[in-house]
């Protein structure tokens, strides 16, 4: 089996609340694999289904060929895991806690574990109410990297971290992965996705909406092109794949489909380039537009073509 | 951002707020906001509390006419009362019990003080260091409220709280016929006794960082304030002038009304409140008196050896006031053994009782007083088994399940150290008791075997109350609290079953009801038997419950 993770049409309810609906994921060994959401997609539901913490309703969940509930503690030697919201024991210190965690495992490493304390910076001996909120993630992060795992399920792992910490988190997974470990990150900072993933889903609503490599998923967006020519830009309007269009005499201003790059490229410098500056897609335009599609949704009108992206709602979607 | 109507709308100039409202902000500033954002919050709480101390005022009172009808009973009653330090040391001291006045009162006893003033001390605690310690205190204070406006708040709606129930209480009295200045004068005492220990509260959440601690303090005082009026008002009655339940019960409602003690609990308020104020004051939001220190950068190996580790580093500190406390109150009934020994040659009222319970006097307190720590002792019980929640809720427990550690051994871990605690905390009381009554009459090694066998055949009944809660936690973890309504359930059983005639079977649920009455009576096998098979039967579908389910909600 390739796959570290296999989930397929997984459901969970609480109540009324339909927090999984036929959710799919899947994880393959030795990936970095992001997962992305709006705050109450069901990221964290699933990773506790995950974890053996909640029981899924329906719908298939294998991890390390294991079954997440039945097979809880031998899967858990091989997992770490960082909780979104990390909440310590007032009363140990941070290093009581990594040792604790770890040993409940089955063991760390004390060098790398120490060496783990020096990167991040961490004073092992406050008590776990004196810590700031990046302080407590950073206890849990120790925690989970210094552990042998085959697979870290890391929720949110950097939230309240400043960036020069942010930059040693992405240092360590790198360094992590590169002996083969698997690692299942659910994170809202897409610049972190992005250097860090080989794959990402993204979910709404309990659902997986968009699954692959970055790169294919940046071909079903757009780049965005203002371009300086010659010759008036006409016809521009009529190629397919170009949106938005903003044409005055010899400037324009576009958006158009990553696939259909190549052609409208073509159209533009036979018309003689001045100036050409374009923007390549981002995660977080991927992100936005698929939340965008989802409020447009949810107001009961259709999406129209294009409008999700630079329409007030899809501001309202990065909102957190 | 946004422009409506015809006019557009900007964000008011800077400062334009502050034009109306000078410089004036005080330390009480925003009291009255949070005043009713308290009662928002408790308004069912608070309803049960009240609704629960005047049914159990009035319940008492109503039932003293159909158990004495006729003059002549009420002199029995308290001619037998009078002499029976027994009773004196558990209930209150003995004024006017020839009356139904006199006799309501004494049965409500010292009970009905120590209710009172656990509804103020669960009050201010919630409200001042449960939120500071959740730092949900930190967003209030952010905004215009004074530093003292939180404690203040709570004591304001504690006052109207007190004031209301106190009049309830008056009106109880009231209802059965009772003379007007002692119903009014008992319902003040009531009254006033709570509010006191709110301000008590007040005091010990400056102190400490953690509202559990806090709250142990308060208990410290209350159960100090007991004990001593206890051997107070056994012996020639000095020491209860040290004790605010001393006070209290000197006000004499019906036996010739003494106002004016009311006074030395009103300003025993005030001097908490003051020094409420001068250390909130001194100290820093979120922290105690205590400046906090570094710890072991590295986990001990008790820590991490078993899954024992964690659970009992978390409670020690509580198993250990908790046993230190329970074997304090044993010294102090241990003492006051030594008067109701005396007391035996010299009253022939007790004869009956004495036949009636098949052993001496003696034993018969001490049966009754093991019967008090017993049930106080089931608080630990419960508190301790519902860490597991408390875990769970806080987001502690998941770090812990994700590791290599299954759901049984994590919920045994717990209830290891609740059922381990429970039976070190009535070793401890047994041995109080034992030591200070053995020397009193010159027999430490009988008196000590004897009274630690009574105490301990008690551990049964406490670990069934493990079990009860920790089935709550397997199938209702909603609903855990429902494990203190059993607990009031066993302390009315234990302490009124007789007064309010309750059924055999009603009784019989009690787990208490169930153990051997010793020292008067020997020991059984059977009843701890079963009690503790009932216990391991619960514990075990507590724990099946627990592994079916959600974690982590």
């Amino acid at each position: 089996m390739t796959n570290a993770i296999e989930v397929s049409d997984l459901v969970k309810t609480f109540g009324r609340t339909r927090a999984l609906d036929g959710l799919d994921l899947s994880v393959a060994t030795g990936e970095v694999h992001g997962f992305l959401g709006p705050n109450g997609a069901g990221k964290s539901t699933t990773i506790r289904v995950l974890l053996g913490l909640l029981r899924a309703d329906s719908g298939r969940a294998v991890m390390l060929d294991g079954d997440p509930w039945n097979d809880a503690v031998p899967l858990h030697r091989r997992l770490a895991y960082v909780p979104g919201e990390v909440n310590l024991w007032p009363n140990l210190t941070g290093g009581e806690v990594i040792d604790l965690i770890g040993r409940l495992r089955g063991g760390l490493d004390r060098r790398w574990r120490d060496e783990l304390l020096q990167r991040f910076e961490l004073d092992p001996t406050k008590k776990g109410r004196t810590y700031s909120k990046g302080n407590r993630q950073k206890v849990a992060l120790v925690a989970a990297l210094a552990a042998d795992a085959e697979l870290l399920i890391l929720d949110e792992p950097t939230s309240g971290l400043d960036p020069l910490m942010g930059a040693v988190f992405q240092d360590t997974i790198r360094e992590l992965t590169q002996g083969g470990r698997t690692v299942l990150l659910s994170s809202h900072i897409l610049a972190e996705v992005e250097a860090l993933c080989d794959r990402v889903s993204i979910i709404r609503l309990g659902r997986t909406v968009e699954s692959g490599t970055l790169a294919e998923m940046r071909h079903l967006t757009r780049t965005s092109i203002a371009v300086e020519t010659e010759r008036p830009v006409d016809g521009l309007t009529s190629l397919p794949g170009v949106h938005h269009p903003h044409v005055d005499g010899t400037r324009a201003r576009f958006d158009v489909d990553t696939a259909r790059l190549d052609g409208v490229l073509k159209f533009v410098t036979d018309l003689g380039v001045r100036s050409l500056t374009s923007q390549p897609p981002t995660l977080e335009e991927l992100f936005l537009r698929h939340y965008g599609d989802e409020l447009a949704e949810l107001e009961g009108r259709p999406s129209p073509d294009g409008s999700a992206t630079d329409g007030p709602a899809a501001n309202a979607g990065v909102g957190r | 951002m946004s422009a409506t109507g015809a006019t557009l709308a900007g964000p008011p100039p800077a400062g334009a707020g502050l034009a109306s409202a000078p410089a004036r902000g005080t330390t009480l500033t925003g009291t009255w906001a949070l005043v009713r954002f308290i009662l928002r919050r408790d308004r069912v709480r608070l309803v049960l509390w009240i609704v629960g101390i005047t049914l159990l005022v009035l319940s008492t009172a109503a039932s003293i006419e159909g158990l004495y009808p006729t003059q002549a009973d009420l002199d029995k009653a308290a001619q037998t009362a009078n002499d029976n330090a027994a009773l004196i040391a558990l209930n209150a001291p003995s004024y006017a019990l020839d009356t139904l006045g006199g006799q309501a009162v004494f049965n409500v006893g010292s009970f009905g003080y120590v209710v009172m003033a656990l509804m103020g001390m669960f009050l201010v605690g919630r409200h001042t260091r449960a939120d500071e310690e959740s730092e949900r205190t930190e967003l209030l204070r952010a905004t215009v409220l004074g530093r003292n406006a939180p404690v203040t708040a709570v004591l304001v709606v504690a006052a109207g709280a007190f004031t209301v129930l106190g009049g309830l209480i008056t009106l109880s009295m009231l209802s059965q016929d009772l003379p007007a200045a002692g119903s009014v004068l008992y319902g003040a005492a009531m009254g006033a006794f709570g509010l006191l220990f709110a301000c008590v509260t007040a005091v010990t959440v400056q102190v400490t960082e953690h509202n559990r601690t806090a709250l142990g303090f308060a208990g410290v005082v209350l159960a100090a304030s007991y004990l001593l009026r206890a051997v107070g008002d056994v012996g020639d009655g000095t020491l209860s002038w040290a004790s605010p339940m001393g006070w209290a019960q000197a006000a004499r409602p019906y036996a010739g009304e003494r106002w004016w003690t009311l006074l030395l609990l009103a300003a025993a308020a005030i001097v908490c409140v003051a020094v409420a104020f001068s250390l909130l004051g001194v100290r820093d939001l979120g922290g105690g008196l205590m400046p906090p220190r570094p710890g072991p950068p590295v986990a001990s190996a008790a820590l991490v050896g078993s899954p024992l580790g964690l659970p009992f580093r978390l409670q020690r500190a509580g198993v250990a006031a908790w046993t230190v406390g329970l074997g304090l109150a044993g010294v102090s009934y241990g003492s006051v053994g030594q008067d109701v020994h005396d007391l035996i040659g010299n009253n022939s009222a007790f004869e009956d009782i004495i036949a009636q319970g098949g052993g001496s006097l003696t034993d018969a307190f001490f049966r009754t007083a093991l019967l008090m720590m017993a049930l106080i002792a089931g608080g630990f019980a419960i508190s301790s088994t519902l860490r597991l929640r408390s875990e769970e809720t806080g987001g502690r427990a998941e770090p812990v399940l994700a590791a290599a550690l299954g759901r049984t051994r994590w919920v045994t871990s717990y209830v290891a150290v609740a059922l381990a605690g429970s039976l070190a905390l009535m070793l401890a009381a047994g041995l109080g008791m034992g030591l200070t009554y053995g020397v009193a009459v010159g027999d430490v090694g009988g008196q000590v075997g004897s009274l630690v066998g009574a105490a301990v055949a008690f551990v049964p009944a406490l670990w069934v109350l493990v079990g009860v809660t920790l089935v709550l936690f397997g199938f209702a973890p909603r609903a855990t609290a429902a494990a203190w309504a059993a607990l009031a359930a066993c302390f009315v059983i234990g302490l009124f079953a007789e007064l309010f005639d309750l059924p055999g079977w009603v009784v019989d649920l009690s787990p208490f009801q169930h153990v051997p009455a010793m020292p008067a009576q020997g020991f059984a096998l059977g009843p701890v038997l079963a009690l503790t098979a009932v216990a391991a039967g619960l514990i075990a579908a507590g724990v099946l419950g627990f592994r079916r389910r959600d974690a982590g909600y």
